[in-house]
């Protein structure tokens, strides 16, 4: 039998950091969509309405109920057939075809969405009702009392849960190679499978993604000493 | 939709076993999980450094890195490491070491070790150190006094954190299906496969898994409702709306 090539982790490192990069690309596209989704979710969760209440609950309950891999499958293959039919439905003929970054950063941002509804809700529901009514006294317009103090006064206490979220989604992007997407851990199985070297590899899968996320927490905790500026510093022994 | 394939007895066994396996699963990784967490918990509060460091290194590792990585790391990487000692493939022990449910339970138990332990070693910090030292007061043992008043004490205080992580461990036992598991996932992938349905099984899956999470957070309700110590007024209300109420959580 001839041996296998000879390729080790310095052949594969090019298409390993690229797939890194990927990664950071979809997470970084899939959080500021899931911020968005969040904050409209969080204001529909809150609206006077109860059919937009209705909607936001069953978003955000159903969405964190089933498990993320059954979901990012579920709507990989939905979401493009979905668009097709929507299409067809306006008299459009044709097919749609969704390149694989789009529908990576598509289902996580609908995932995350539903996280940071939660978040943000609870993050509005801590602000004392009082700052709020006096925003409306001062005759603050809606826009206003939201950029000046909901946002300000929620961010202390959205942001360890958007850390967190944050964290969550890096992880999460790993799913991704599951529907054939190839972003790091793709990659990392190419490798793998192609020298061999299991364990090297998803070690070093392992000390990437232990890379991103380490730093990402660093990035965090100046920031959260940032939103917190200001404020009275409640207990000296956690510093 | 064509949920015809419901009635076709073979699939019906699919789903079954991997309903089965789906709970097992999640019953083993809980019940190991957590007394892997008891220990590093402990571990990195009282024990000796150089555990108190392993332990610090495992929670960073298995909680900074993605599940679906362990998974793989273990079953292919250190699978394929074992594979090649010589004499293994003999023993006794081969027969578990070859199973993908091995690998799967290994990689749960350390991961729910890693974020219960975190939970709990905050819980356990935070019972005031009166409690302990009354309890060696009344004559209990080092050893009585934690299992009988810090852990228990300790649980009470991070009770809706444990049924958390509890759901959240249901959830990600969907990940097994990739090394090869039968799972639920795994049995709607090949119902999909000979069925060429590309949602339905998927669909019935996630409708199983809501229903699941409903059912698991009802229950772990009353068990949080139930807790001895827990306040009273907590006690009151109905059933129903208290499980409504914790699924918004």
């Amino acid at each position: 039998m001839i041996p296998l090539s000879q390729e080790g982790l310095a052949d594969w490192a090019g298409p390993i950091l690229s797939g890194a990069v990927t990664t950071l690309q979809i997470a970084f596209a899939a959080y500021a969509i899931g911020l968005a989704l969040g904050l409209v979710g969080a204001a529909a969760r809150l609206s006077p309405w109860a059919p937009v209440r209705a909607l936001a609950t069953a978003y955000s309950t159903a969405v964190r109920a089933v498990p993320e891999l059954l979901l990012i499958i579920l709507l990989y293959y939905a979401g493009s057939q979905a668009l097709t039919g929507l299409i067809n439905a306006l008299g459009l003929p044709g097919q749609v075809e969704i390149s694989g970054f789009v529908t990576a950063v598509g289902v996580l941002a609908f995932v995350q969405g539903a996280y940071m509804t939660e978040v943000f809700r609870g993050a509005i529901l801590a602000i004392p009702k009082g700052q709020l009514e006096a925003a409306d006294a001062y005759g603050f317009s809606p826009l206003a009392r939201f950029r000046y103090i909901t946002l300000p006064a929620m961010m202390p206490n959205a942001l360890p849960g958007m850390s967190n979220l944050w964290l969550i989604l890096i992880k999460d992007t790993a799913l991704i190679s599951v529907i054939g997407f190839s972003e790091l851990f793709f990659t990392i199985q190419q490798a793998a499978a192609s020298t061999r070297a299991y364990f090297l590899f998803y070690a070093a899968a392992g000390v990437l993604y232990l890379l991103m996320t380490l730093t990402s927490s660093a990035l965090f905790a100046r920031l959260e000493r940032y939103v917190r500026r200001g404020q009275p510093i409640v207990s000296t022994q956690e510093a | 939709m064509d949920f015809s394939w419901l009635s076709d007895p073979f699939y019906q066994e699919y789903l079954l076993e991997g309903l089965i396996n789906t709970l097992w699963l999640l019953l083993v990784s809980a019940v190991f999980g957590f007394t892997l967490a008891v220990a590093m918990a402990l571990v990195r509060i009282k024990g000796p450094r150089p555990l108190a460091w392993l332990a610090q290194g495992i929670t960073v590792v298995m909680r900074g890195t993605p599940l679906l990585v362990q998974l793989f790391f273990f079953y292919y990487g250190v699978g394929r490491l074992l594979e090649g000692v010589p004499g293994i493939k003999e023993s006794m022990f081969w027969g578990i070491l070859r199973d993908p449910f091995f690998y799967a339970t290994l990689t749960f138990t350390l991961s729910v070790g890693a974020y219960t332990g975190e939970v709990l070693r905050g819980a356990l910090l935070s019972v005031p150190p009166g409690e302990r030292e009354a309890g060696r007061a009344f004559g209990l043992s080092g050893f009585q006094v934690f299992t009988r008043l810090w852990l228990p004490r300790a649980i009470q205080l991070c009770l809706p954190t444990l049924t958390g992580e509890l759901i959240l461990l249901l959830k990600s036992v969907p990940l097994v299906s990739t090394i090869a598991m039968m799972d639920l996932l795994q049995a709607a992938n090949i119902i999909r496969d000979e069925t060429f349905l590309t949602y339905e099984p998927l669909i019935m899956i996630a409708g199983l898994y809501l229903l699941l999470t409903v059912i698991l957070t009802a229950g772990l309700r009353q068990v949080e409702l139930n807790f001895p110590g827990m306040q009273p007024q907590r006690r009151t209300g109905g059933f129903f709306r208290k499980a409504a109420n914790s699924v918004q959580h």
